[in-house]
């Protein structure tokens, strides 16, 4: 049976980071799917965090995998806050009418 | 170890501030009419005591090594405060006029104030991370907060994915440089950094990581595509506080960041600094050309200035480190300066924001006018006045460094700009007069006042304020 190494850990947490990015990037649709990836890189983060922490021995990087989840809780209300204010005023979360400012 | 100790004293100015926020907040709430102004002059005076209490508080490391206060500390959080604590000055007319009047502004103007005094004292990648993020939360809200103003909820929405993004990348960075050195303290990094053998790849990859997103909290490029858009979109008041106290924080803990736990790797960052520095400025100079709004145009200058403070962190010496926290303070005045102008630009209650409408402003309005030729004279660099210096003590370092492509880059970047700042007084001396601007609020004559005597007299009065800055770089050194 192959055994789950460290490298297995970083190599899951960097193909999550790499979607997550891509999620904002390449997404042509909705807001809601950025606020997703965004979620999706945090907890990448917190996967690199939790296993290096393992393998490492030390508490530490547990202890920020807890304190990023918090953040991640008080980022996505904001975010969702935003939105539904974007919302109001525009009547439309479609990412490419994001599109009042440019220059 | 002396990291065993608590010592939460040094802390103490974040935590009265802190304090003094929540209770503004929970005054706010309880009132049965809302009460903006006594919510605005109480956190004026919650960041006036929390600048005594940085200025006579007590030196050394706290929180298990989490914190320092130090020289470098207490200089950079007293530019926090001054900068904080103008912006709320100049939100009280504009937030009237445009019906965003509400206690919460200088509340999330104070929490994001006790985020940057965190960023600037942090030793620890876990408190630099969470100073940082308790720093953006607070600007993503007050960047929307003109609610019924689509613009304003855009430039919102912009700075919080853009953010979130650059704050995801910097965390990523921080869980590769934990995996690969195995702490997160600055000083056993350092420690761990000082023999060559040790630094590894996904290290390197890490440290690349932590530069990028703190790049996007100063602004420079390749990390700038949300500066134009933000102070656009954001209430004037937000642009003003965004321009000024937050981008000290940033620069001052990227300073940090780099000198001290990865001194030892300035082989590596120091072409990547160099190279972001260049582009940055390239970019700021020749972003700003065709700009007809001056909220954007101010953007492109941002960009511009954040190059050249970069300049004395490429130098990587602690002349270098001196010229950038003098940078930091001229840029600081003279931006808030700049704005407290724009600020005053409005016509029968309506703020306008076109530099268009700046025309023919010396015979309508001579103070108005030789206020901005002022501040867009240093924003230039031209001596005798603030910005001037700023310049000389970050290209002089580059220079000693033995940078000369920097400098002289610099140098020639700062000719291109001044074209366009130039352009501005052009307009406001030699164009057809506009229909005049609505009577001034005293607050702005106040700030532009102060700000320009400060920019003007910079050369009789620069002794104490190096003699501070000097400091500061030593104590990041030492």
């Amino acid at each position: 049976m192959l055994a789950v190494g460290i490298g297995h850990y970083l190599t899951v947490s960097a193909i999550l980071l790499v979607l997550g990015v891509f999620g904002i990037f390449l997404n042509r649709k909705n807001i809601i799917v950025i606020l997703m990836s965004i979620e999706l890189i945090l907890l990448a983060v917190n996967l690199n965090l939790v296993a290096f922490s393992a393998s490492l021995g030390d508490l530490v990087g547990q202890v920020l995998a807890m304190f990023v989840l918090t953040v991640a809780a008080a980022e996505a209300a904001i975010g969702l806050a935003i939105v539904v204010v974007y919302f109001r005023g525009r009547g439309s979360i479609e990412v490419e009418d994001v599109n009042l400012m440019k220059g | 170890m002396s990291a065993v100790v608590m010592n939460w004293i040094v802390a103490l100015p974040e935590l009265v501030l802190a304090v003094c926020g929540m209770a503004i907040l929970l005054l706010g709430v309880a009132q049965k009419r809302e009460n903006p102004l006594l919510a605005s002059m109480l956190s004026i005076g919650a960041l006036v005591l929390a600048g005594v209490l940085v200025v006579s508080g007590s030196r050394g490391q706290g929180y298990e090594g989490q914190l320092i206060s130090d020289a470098f500390s207490t200089f950079l959080a007293v530019l926090i405060l001054v900068g904080a604590a103008l912006a709320i000055m100049l939100s009280l007319e504009y937030n009237q006029l445009q019906r965003i009047y509400r206690f919460e502004f200088p509340v999330l103007i104070v929490f994001a104030a006790v985020g940057m005094m965190v960023m600037v004292k942090a030793t620890n990648l876990m408190s630099l991370y969470l100073g940082l993020e308790l720093q953006s939360l607070a600007i993503y809200v007050l960047a929307a907060f003109a609610r019924d103003d689509l613009r304003s909820a855009e430039a919102g929405l912009k700075y919080f994915v853009l953010g979130c993004l650059a704050s995801g990348l910097l965390l990523y960075g921080i869980s590769l440089v934990y995996g690969f050195s195995g702490s997160m303290d600055f000083a056993r990094l350092s420690r761990a950094f000082a023999t060559p053998a040790s630094v590894s790849a996904g290290l390197v990859v890490g440290m690349v990581f932590v530069l990028a997103g703190l790049a996007f909290k100063v602004s420079v490029v390749p990390f700038h595509m949300w500066t134009p858009d933000v102070y656009e979109g954001a209430p004037t008041p937000v642009t003003t506080f965004i321009a000024t106290a937050p981008k000290v924080a940033a620069m001052g803990l990227l300073l940090r960041t780099m000198i001290v736990p990865f001194g030892h790797l300035l082989a590596q960052w120091q072409q990547l600094v160099v190279l972001v520095s260049i582009a940055s400025m390239v970019l700021g100079a020749l972003g700003a050309i065709g700009q007809v709004n001056i909220k954007r145009l101010m953007a492109y200058s941002a960009i511009g200035h954040m190059g050249y403070a970069l300049i004395g962190l490429a130098a990587g010496t602690e002349a270098g480190v001196r010229g950038v926290l003098i940078y930091l303070l001229v840029y600081m005045v003279m931006s808030a300066g700049a704005f407290a102008v724009i600020l005053a630009m409005r016509r029968r209650g309506m703020a306008v924001e076109a530099i268009a409408d700046l025309a023919g402003l010396s015979s309508t309005d001579p103070a108005l006018a030789l206020l901005m030729t002022i501040f867009m004279f240093s924003l230039a660099g031209i001596p005798p006045l603030s910005g001037f210096f700023g310049k000389f003590y970050v290209f002089l370092a580059a220079v000693q460094a033995g940078q000369w492509t920097l400098a002289i880059i610099g140098v020639l970047t700062s000719v291109v700009g001044a074209y366009y700042y130039i352009r501005i007084v052009k307009v406001m001396y030699f164009d057809e007069p506009a229909a005049r601007f609505d009577v001034r609020h005293p607050a702005i004559s106040i700030a532009g006042g102060a700000t320009a005597l400060f920019t003007v007299l910079f050369l009789a009065i620069a002794g104490p304020f190096i003699s501070a800055a000097d400091l500061a770089a030593k104590a990041l050194f030492g």
